[in-house]
C-alpha cells in the first residue's frame, strides 16, 4: 500500500518531467527578427541582426510562458546604408538616447492547434505602448520555432517624426516578422 | 509632296522626347540631394517617367521595325547618310538601354520599382552592391552619351531646315 502510494507519487511528480521540455534558451543563429516598410508604394524589406531574448515556454503550460525580447538598433538593416544612417538620427530611433527596442510579454493565451496570443509591452524610443502578437509554436526535435508577424504603426512610437511624419511617402504601417528558435537546455 | 513619318511614330517620338526632358534634369538633380521625401518622391517619378519611356520606345521600335520612315534627301552626301543611320539607331538603343539599366541598378540597389507606385515590376537581378554601383555608373554615361546624341540630332535636324531649307521639321509632324 505504501509502496503502490510512493510510486504513484513518483509516476505523477515525475512524469511530466520525463518527456516535457521547457524552452528556455534562444538560439540566435537560427532566429530572425525581421519587418517590411513601403516607401512610395515600394515595399522594402530589413531585419535586425542583433538582439538578445530570454523566454520560457512549457508547451504543457503555455499560459504560463514569459519572454523578453531587446533589440539592438544599430544592428539594424533598412534596404539601404543610407537607411541605415538615417535611421540613427533624431526623427527616427533617436539611437544615441534610445539605443534598443525592448518587449516584454504579460500575458499568454492558448488559441489551439499550437498558437497562441502574446500580450505584452513594446518600448521603442521612450515609448511603451501595449501590444498584441500572434505566435505560432512550431515543435521541433531539438529545437523549437516561435513564429509571428504583426503590424505596427511607426508613428505611434514617433518613429519618423517632423517631415518623415507624411505617410503619403513612407507608410505608417511597419510589418514585422519574426521567427525565434530555442531549444530547452 | 513633304514625306512625313507616320502619325504614331511622330506622336511617339514627342511624347518620348518630353519625358526624356522632364526625366533626364530631374535625375541630375535629384542625386545630389540629401535624403527627404522629396528626394523620395522625385526618385520615384524619375522611375515612373523611365519606364514609361522603356515602354513607348519600345513600341516605337517595333513601329520603326514594320513602317520605313520617310526617305532623306536625294541629294544628301553619303557621309550623313551613314550618320543619319547611326545616330538613329543609337538613339534607338539608348530609349531602351537607359530606362533599362535605371531599372536594373534600383533592383541590385534592393529598390523594387513600381510603376506610378501601383504596379510592381519584377527584379531582374538580385541585389547586390557592387552590380547595383556598376549598373549606376552604366546609367550615368549612357544617358551623357544620349544627351550627346540627342543634341547632334537636334543640332542636325535644325541645320538641315533652317539653312539649307529641307522640310525635316515636316518629317516629324511640325508645320504644313
Amino acid at each position: 500500500m505504501m509502496l503502490k502510494s510512493l510510486t504513484l507519487l513518483a509516476a505523477l511528480t515525475l512524469a511530466p518531467a520525463a518527456h516535457a521540455i521547457e524552452y528556455r534558451s534562444v538560439v540566435p543563429a537560427q532566429s530572425r527578427i525581421g519587418f517590411e516598410f513601403t516607401q512610395m508604394g515600394v515595399k522594402i524589406p530589413g531585419h535586425f541582426k542583433r538582439f538578445t531574448a530570454q523566454m520560457a515556454f512549457d508547451p504543457a503550460k503555455p499560459e504560463s510562458a514569459q519572454a523578453t525580447l531587446e533589440i539592438d538598433l544599430a544592428s539594424i538593416d533598412a534596404g539601404s546604408p543610407e537607411a541605415d544612417e538615417e535611421s540613427a538620427g533624431k526623427l527616427w530611433f533617436n539611437r544615441t538616447a534610445f539605443p534598443r527596442a525592448r518587449f516584454v510579454s504579460s500575458r499568454v493565451r492558448a488559441l489551439g492547434n499550437n498558437r497562441f496570443e502574446l500580450s505584452g509591452t513594446l518600448t521603442l524610443k521612450g515609448r511603451s505602448r501595449p501590444l498584441t502578437i500572434p505566435v505560432r509554436y512550431v515543435p521541433g526535435k531539438d529545437i523549437a520555432f516561435f513564429d509571428g508577424s504583426f503590424v505596427l504603426k511607426r508613428l505611434d512610437f514617433g518613429i519618423g517624426e517632423g517631415m518623415w511624419a507624411d505617410v503619403e511617402t513612407v507608410a505608417n504601417e511597419v510589418t514585422v516578422k519574426f521567427r525565434i528558435a530555442a531549444t530547452g537546455k | 509632296m513633304i514625306q512625313r513619318y507616320t502619325v504614331p511614330a511622330v506622336v511617339l517620338h514627342w511624347l518620348i522626347a518630353g519625358l526624356i526632358f522632364v526625366a533626364f534634369p530631374l535625375g541630375v538633380y535629384m542625386s545630389d540631394l540629401p535624403l527627404s521625401p522629396t528626394r523620395l518622391q522625385l526618385y520615384s517619378y524619375h522611375k515612373w517617367i523611365g519606364i514609361s519611356v522603356l515602354l513607348l520606345a519600345g513600341l516605337r521600335v517595333v513601329w520603326r521595325l514594320t513602317h520605313r520612315p520617310p526617305a532623306l534627301p536625294g541629294d544628301l552626301p553619303r557621309w550623313q547618310r551613314a550618320a543619319s543611320h547611326a545616330v538613329h539607331g543609337l538613339l534607338y538603343l539608348l530609349l531602351l538601354a537607359v530606362p533599362l539599366t535605371g531599372w536594373l541598378m534600383s533592383s541590385a540597389k534592393g529598390f523594387q520599382t513600381v510603376w506610378f507606385g501601383v504596379l510592381p515590376l519584377p527584379d531582374l537581378v538580385e541585389k547586390n552592391r557592387e552590380l547595383g554601383d556598376a549598373l549606376g555608373s552604366a546609367h550615368q554615361w549612357l544617358n551623357y552619351l544620349l544627351l550627346a546624341l540627342v543634341i547632334l540630332h537636334v543640332a542636325a535636324a535644325l541645320k538641315h531646315h533652317f539653312f539649307e531649307r529641307q522640310p525635316f521639321l515636316q518629317r516629324m509632324g511640325l508645320g504644313k
